[in-house]
């Protein structure tokens, strides 16, 4: 008889969005508060591992189609990238700047070259735990 | 200070409630006789220590501060949300592994859907 997991899966779709936005915020709150890219990779992480429980495998894979491995080598790359960047601008390696720039709906924005390197940290982050999980998970 | 200092008795109150759920809830930890009462009594009281203690750190930022913090009260929903899902699980893993009832029990209801085929 398969059991009926209709309330862990009601629950895993309220509870994944309220653990991606969390997600989100620490993130981007990590620049002036406790948060930044790793532990908003791991939080994001363990939304999608909470995914993986409340539905098999199989399910996940086939609704978020993204490889994990090229996730986490993309996410090295890009923080790599912005590195040497800063070496077109004369600056030393892993130099960093920021500017205040007048966006459209948030106003008065501080934007720093700081975040594109830690986007890339938050996805080698993601790649590297979902990848650890996923192999470990699966048979043989 | 001193025009604060009944929304500061609330702000002790909420925290000694949350306080005294959560040592009554280990108390039935440790007092209660099989896993399913065990379960009962850790999920609703300790759930509900968390709450209070909660709500008391939130209202306590919100008067001495001013400040509104969101991630408390997500907190309080996710808590609410998901403390009674972990003991669902809990208790079904539990019976599904034929873990046995309490002496006390008098009746199962579930037997005659679960017991059959499980064994």
């Amino acid at each position: 008889m398969k059991p009926n997991d209709v309330i862990l899966h009601s629950v895993t779709k309220a509870a994944v969005v309220i653990i991606l936005t969390f997600s989100i915020y620490l993130f981007f709150g990590g620049h002036h508060n406790p948060g930044g890219g790793f532990i908003g990779g791991l939080s994001t992480a363990s939304g999608l591992v909470l995914l993986y429980l409340a539905f098999d495998i199989e399910t996940v894979r086939t609704n978020i189609p993204i490889d994990f491995k090229k996730v986490a080598g993309f996410g090295v790359l890009l923080a790599i990238m912005t590195g040497f960047g800063s070496i077109f601008f004369d600056v030393p390696f892993l130099s960093q700047t920021f500017g205040h720039f007048d966006l459209p709906i948030f106003g008065e924005t501080e934007l720093a070259t700081a975040v594109l390197f830690d986007v890339g940290v938050a996805l080698a982050v993601i790649g590297t735990a979902i990848t650890i999980i996923l192999s470990i998970s699966e048979d043989g | 200070m001193s025009e604060n200092i009944y929304s500061e008795i609330i702000v002790a109150i909420f925290l000694l409630i949350g306080t005294i759920f959560s040592f009554l809830s280990a108390i039935g930890l440790i007092r209660l006789p099989d896993v399913y009462t065990r379960a009962h009594a850790v999920s609703k009281s300790a759930s509900l220590g968390v709450l209070c203690t909660l709500f008391g750190a939130f209202l306590f930022f919100l008067i001495a501060d001013g400040y509104f913090s969101i991630r408390l009260i997500l907190g309080i929903f996710f808590v609410f949300l998901t403390s009674p899902v972990v003991a669902h699980l809990l208790n079904r893993a539990a019976y599904r592994s034929n873990v046995e009832l309490a002496k006390e029990s008098v009746q199962d209801d579930l037997k005659e859907f679960l017991g059959g085929n499980e064994k």
